[in-house]
């Protein structure tokens, strides 16, 4: 009997059912806090016409970006894009639709939707293109627009530490989009960094309880750096 | 003469307030980090997630986990916090942030401004540029006044997509210090030895201009 044991051995089994035209959430901002095996087992898989909802895209080699590489991805659902040539070229031909939404209402959404609120009214884009098509609403004299959560069939995400039962803790800013997309996954996959016995993490240090998790996996990540900015001398 | 971006981002830095939650743009606003005055505290947010924004690290000290919304690797500072996007856009869209700083490409007399995108090019996405024009009171916008062929930035009514209407209330440009209310830029600075002439000349929206303009101090 597993119980709550939700910790698998392999990448397949992480990621078993996943398929075309299915919509996957992913953490990450840039490539801070990104799935990376994960991302990998989706390349590995074949699998196409996926929508990702997803701050950024990654780069040319690393991130949502090798998805590119043999067009997986139909649709991103993202803040901002465009550090990949791939992702430009395709996005320009017209291969690769993108739904561009400010970075608030992104995380909102994905918090919405695991929450079960179907959508939500926010400031945030009214008068601008973002709000073409919505619902237009005043509250107190100031207009806001009613923005759709989201939910995706899978979540992908990354952790520092999780229990076996799915409790996790995120490492510093690599946390970002990563505990909202954890909640709004019908199946939400976490590769972590270390997995720790059941009581070794503190209730009140936790950050998702493990309600929200169904696999997890052990990972080993190259934590690539976007922009590698020092202090001078 | 026109200011550099390091006078620009001298005096915004000028608008800071001990104690103050301050979120720096990319480019010049990210500069006045480096003017905050030093009987003054405040606290940067980046908006990935960090309230509490240090400097670079050092090469010992490079972490890929911990980066600023520009994606650069940063440090945070004793007292700092992390936490999760939805909960930094929280803090941003319920008007938590005490002063924003960001740049555009295109202001108008009636505080809408253009700065995300730009037709016929690439459009990169808006980022958290417009949930921070919404949810801040305090928004001071730097940017040159006018683009290099001469062209006044700062407009009767913007040309560009807009990232966010009536939300603008200060301008810092390489010329002048404005603030806009009641469908006006209103003349409150000039740059040190810049005359009202070109400012007036430069400026394509609606302008007041008071008898005495005084010289920013930078």
């Amino acid at each position: 009997m597993a119980g709550f044991n939700k910790v698998v051995d392999t990448y397949e089994q992480a990621m078993a059912g996943l398929s075309d035209g299915m919509t996957v959430i992913a953490g990450g901002f840039g490539l801070c806090g990104i799935p990376e095996g994960l991302i990998e087992q989706i390349k590995q898989m074949k699998t196409k016409e996926l929508t990702f909802v997803s701050n950024n895209c990654g780069v040319d080699d690393f991130g949502l970006g090798v998805l590119l590489q043999d067009k997986q991805i139909k649709k991103m659902i993202s803040s901002y894009v465009g550090e990949n040539a791939e992702f430009e070229r395709q996005y320009l031909s017209g291969e690769l639709e993108v739904e561009l939404t400010p970075q608030g209402t992104l995380a909102e959404k994905m918090r919405a939707g695991g929450a079960g609120i179907p959508a939500f009214y926010t400031a945030t884009g009214f008068g601008t293109p973002v709000a073409e098509g919505k619902e237009v609403k005043s509250f107190d004299g100031r207009n806001y627009i009613l923005e759709e959560s989201i939910t995706g069939d899978f979540a992908i995400v990354r952790a520092w530490k999780a229990d076996k039962i799915g409790n996790l803790v995120f490492r510093d800013t690599a946390m970002n989009f990563n505990p909202m997309a954890a909640t709004a996954g019908k199946i939400t996959v976490v590769e972590v960094e270390e997995i720790v016995e059941v009581g070794e993490l503190q209730p009140t240090e936790i950050h998702t309880p493990g309600i929200y998790v169904n696999r997890i996996i052990k990972g080993q990540f190259e934590k690539r750096i976007e922009r590698l900015t020092l202090a001078k001398n | 003469m026109a200011l550099s971006r390091d006078q620009i981002a001298m005096r915004v830095a000028q608008e800071l307030q001990d104690g103050y939650y301050v979120n720096l743009g990319i480019g010049i606003p990210t500069l006045v980090s480096n003017y905050v005055p030093t009987d003054m505290e405040v606290m940067l947010q980046s908006e990935n997630g960090l309230l509490g924004m240090g400097p670079y690290p050092t090469e010992e000290n490079v972490d890929a986990d911990m980066i600023n919304a520009g994606k650069e690797t940063v440090t945070a500072v004793t007292g700092a916090s992390i936490f999760s996007s939805a909960e930094s856009f929280a803090m941003i869209r319920g008007g938590h942030v005490d002063l924003t700083v960001l740049g555009a490409f295109e202001v108008d007399q009636n505080g809408n401004i253009a700065s995300y995108m730009i037709p016929g090019k690439l459009v990169k996405g808006m980022g958290g540029a417009m949930d921070l024009v919404a949810g801040a009171q305090n928004i001071v916008v730097t940017m040159t006044h006018a683009d290099k062929r001469g062209n006044s930035k700062l407009l009767e009514s913007c040309t560009l997509p807009l990232t966010g209407v009536d939300c603008i209330n200060k301008v810092v440009t390489d010329l002048a210090v404005m603030s806009i209310k009641d469908g006006s830029f209103h003349l409150l600075e000039r740059a040190p030895g810049v005359s009202v002439e070109e400012i007036i000349e430069k400026t394509a929206g609606k302008l007041v201009v008071p008898d005495h303009v005084p010289e920013m101090k930078v």
